[in-house]
């Protein structure tokens, strides 16, 4: 068969609309597209995007099964390797990952796996047929500590493998970023509950509003309550400013703020919902990456005129995925590159009005390989904003953490694990963000389904 | 869910609620706070546990009626349930044995301090409390606070409790600390953000340590979006995990009253409409 370069492109909202709503900016493969899609893959007999799919899934099965019009298999075989596909599908920075990998990666077009996987996995949601075995009760009882991608990946395999698995999770949800983090018209919030709804379908208990090391500590949960594991995944959720002066003016948030309230607290439906949230005429954001992409592209939809990425590196640098920053671009979010902010100004009450910065030129490439950036001397200069939103990184929470005696961390405040989930306390795995500082969903899903399996052994000994 | 277990008007616009929760009544100490959020598309509002019975199960809140969540809070009855509530957060206070302290506290500011006394009363302290409020009909928790002190004070502004004192808390705290027969070695003060600061003002002439209780607006309050920012001694702290309880020597006041007023307009647009009857 001739090769087919033909990416079949995903169908969105135009820039123009869908930059002044909530809804999902990418509306889906039609049955026609994914089946078209799905027919130019080459099903390789050694598949490379397997391998750097953080779980594995089996890519050519699935899109087989897709070409050839089961979809319920396709759905069943993505399940099989991987608890959310609905919401990896979508999310996934699939350009270094699968489709990176992807041998018609060479020619320019890989098949388009993240779509196809939302399909098949969009088509289950429908149906809502989840059926994941069970196995027999093995008596042991297992307590994963944060419900995010990394926790109800590992909670969902060990229930699997018939283990009594209690999720403790801070916020009045589950789901971590998913939920509070990434926008409503990037992943609805709607494929994150139902796809949650089907790990609580296999028997594991979900407890909102428990703060682990509050309510219960490790020692606790171990010596008191009958656990005989615990898995941490408490993932990055302690927001970083820049200690700059002007810093705590109104106007200024942490992108986490500006974006719990919008997505977990539905401001942008105020005052349906009670919770609110103020945004100005311009509006920067101070980093680029998916976090930042997040914050400029809903300070458009609150209402600004103008919505600046300030980025200290260059563009060729941007950590976000490229959907995301295209998206952002065509929205009309403008970038100001190599260029970083020095001070906050406010005035007499304490509003933002203007934000100095400077500008950086690049010089020699630093231990990452980038190219360093240095201050252009002379380049203060002042930038015209109301509301500025500070997406420059998140570190490990210490609530938890603090309460745990023993439990090794790095220097940043990191859980210390090996490849296998192991902490340096018996019967005590991590996994996701808290281990390796700020990531992605497949990552910390991939290190929760390994933690599982290691638990799963430890379990039986 | 969490049911209401009993409900108490305290004062016109003061209520105290009974909540049944376990977990929390399980593990709470005196200076901790809970957040609730009553429905699915309410506010997570925080408020401080003024009492709690651990056999019980249950926390004791008292709030004000202020703005749009508040109202539609006290507007619940026993047997209902808030949809959400979590707790306890925040540090404890440092309770020990301090020899004589001072525990101010200012219209429903006296809520938070109650704990706080008793718990100091507890560990052997002489307790000598001042509260104080507007009104007399607005003054809270008298026979607790009384029994919870050692000594206690009573201040009103206008004047119109008749054993009480005419003035202000810092009236009276200035006049303790000006009797020799007084040793005061630590001094709580909680109450409206203006009250804190002129009582830390105060105290800090006399260069008694005072720990005063932030009440900054919140989200989560777990550490994971900084609104709750605060400035102590020019270093940016997260309210809600490293504190409540700060020096309140070295609080920015300013700053701190400033960061109130962010949404000012917005919970205005949102009570009205309460008013006239939306968002029920
Ligand atoms: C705005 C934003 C956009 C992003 N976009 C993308 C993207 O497009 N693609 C991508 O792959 N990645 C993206 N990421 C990164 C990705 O979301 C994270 O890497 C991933 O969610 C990490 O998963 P986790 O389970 O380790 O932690 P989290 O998702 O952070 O979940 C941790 C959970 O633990 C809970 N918790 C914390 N402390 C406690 C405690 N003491 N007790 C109980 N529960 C606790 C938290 O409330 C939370 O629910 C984005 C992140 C953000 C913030
Ligand atoms: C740690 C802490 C403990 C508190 N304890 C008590 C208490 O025991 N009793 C009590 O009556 N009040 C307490 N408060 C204040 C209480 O949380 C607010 O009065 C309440 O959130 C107001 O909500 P509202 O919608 O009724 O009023 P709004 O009209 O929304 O606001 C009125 C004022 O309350 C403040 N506020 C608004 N939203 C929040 C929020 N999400 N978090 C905190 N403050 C906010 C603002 O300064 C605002 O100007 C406490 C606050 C904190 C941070
Ligand atoms: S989970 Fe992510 S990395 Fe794996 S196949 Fe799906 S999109 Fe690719
Ligand atoms: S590498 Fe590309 S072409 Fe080969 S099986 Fe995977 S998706 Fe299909
Ligand atoms: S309330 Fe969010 S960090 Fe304190």
């Amino acid at each position: 068969m001739a090769l087919n370069l033909n990416r079949i492109p995903m169908p969105a909202q135009d820039p123009e609309v869908r930059n002044k709503n909530f809804d999902e900016v990418a509306t889906g493969y039609t049955a026609a597209m994914a089946v078209e899609e799905a027919e130019r893959c080459l099903q390789c007999k050694n598949p490379l995007c397997v391998p750097a799919c953080p779980v594995n899934i089996n890519i050519p099965k699935f899109i087989h099964e897709i070409a050839t019009g089961d979809v319920v298999a396709a759905g069943e075989t993505l399940k099989d390797a991987n608890t959310l596909p609905a919401v990896c599908g979508r999310v996934c920075p699939q350009e270094s990952q699968c489709e990176g990998a992807c041998i018609l990666n060479k020619k320019g077009a890989p098949i388009a796996i993240g779509r196809l996987e939302r399909y098949a996995a969009d088509l289950q949601i429908m149906r809502g047929d989840f059926k994941t075995a069970v196995k027999p009760s093995t008596g042991k009882k297992v307590a994963v500590l944060g419900g995010g991608p990394a926790g109800l990946t590992c909670a969902s395999e060990l229930a699997q493998q018939g283990h009594d698995v209690t999720i403790f999770e801070a916020l009045h949800v589950a789901g971590g970023v998913l939920m509070y983090g990434i926008p409503e018209f990037r992943l609805p919030k709607l494929v994150v509950e139902t796809e949650i709804n089907s790990i609580k379908e296999m028997g594991v208990d979900i407890r909102v509003n428990s703060i682990a090391g509050k309510i219960n500590t490790v020692q606790e949960l171990m010596e008191e309550q009958g656990y005989d594991a615990i898995f941490i995944g408490t993932g990055a959720g302690l927001p970083y400013f820049m200690n700059i002066p002007g810093e705590n003016f109104n106007g200024v948030y942490s992108a986490n703020e500006f974006l719990t309230r919008t997505n977990l607290m539905k401001a942008y439906d105020f005052p349906n919902n009670a919770t609110p949230i103020l945004v100005g005429e311009k509006v920067a954001v101070v980093g680029a990456g998916n976090v930042a992409m997040d914050a400029a592209r809903t300070a458009l939809r609150l209402g600004a005129k103008k919505s600046y990425i300030v980025y200290r590196r260059a563009m060729e640098q941007i950590p976000a995925r490229l959907e995301e920053l295209e998206h952002a671009i065509e929205e009309g979010v403008e970038l100001m590159l190599l260029t970083s902010p020095t001070e906050i100004v406010g005035d007499a009450d304490g509003n933002v009005i203007g934000m100095t910065c400077v500008k950086y030129e690049l010089g020699e490439p630093d231990d990452s390989g980038r190219r360093r950036p240095v201050v252009i001397e002379g380049s203060e200069h002042m930038v015209d904003v109301d509301t500025v939103v500070m997406a420059i990184g998140q570190g490990p929470n210490p609530v938890l953490l603090e309460t745990i005696d023993g439990l090794e961390l790095n220097k940043w405040g990191n859980v210390v694990a090996d490849d296998q989930g192991r902490t340096s306390l018996e019967g005590v795995f991590a996994g996701g963000d808290i281990v390796t500082g700020a990531a992605t969903v497949i990552l910390a899903m991939g290190a929760g389904k390994v933690a599982a399996k290691t638990m799963n052994e430890y379990l039986a000994d | 869910m969490y049911k209401i277990v009993e409900k108490q008007e305290l004062a016109p616009t003061i209520k105290l609620m009974k909540i049944l929760s376990p977990d929390v009544a399980k593990k709470v100490q005196a200076g901790q706070f809970i957040i609730i959020r009553t429905d699915n598309r309410g506010e997570r509002i925080p408020l401080t546990v003024a009492d709690f019975d651990r056999e019980a199960g249950t926390i004791t809140i008292i709030f004000q009626e202020v703005g749009y969540s508040t109202l539609q809070l006290g507007a619940m009855n026993v047997g209902d349930e808030v949809l959400d509530f979590v707790g306890p957060l925040g540090r404890p206070t440092d309770i020990e044995n301090y020899g004589t302290v001072m525990l101010v506290g200012g219209g429903v500011g006296i809520a938070p301090v109650l704990p706080i006394a008793k718990a100091l009363k507890e560990a052997g302290n002489h307790v000598v409390s001042v509260i104080g409020s507007r009104c007399d009909e607005l003054l809270i928790l008298e026979d607790e606070m009384r029994e919870a002190s050692s000594e206690l004070y009573i201040t009103t502004d206008d004047g119109s409790c008749s054993y009480g004192i005419k003035g202000f808390v810092t009236d009276k705290i200035k006049e303790i600390l000006e009797d020799p027969h007084y040793d005061v070695k630590h001094i709580w003060a909680i109450g409206p953000v203006i009250m804190m600061k002129f009582c830390a003002t105060l105290t800090k002439q006399y260069e008694i340590p005072t720990t005063v209780s932030m009440n900054p607006i919140m989200v989560d309050g777990t550490g994971m979006c900084g609104a709750c920012r605060v400035s102590v001694g020019n270093e940016t702290k997260f309210a809600c995990v490293d504190g409540p309880e700060f020096d309140g020597h070295k609080i920015d006041w300013e700053l701190a009253m400033r960061r109130m007023n962010i949404f000012k307009e917005k919970e205005r647009i949102i009570a009205e409409r309460y008013e006239k009857g939306g968002n029920q």
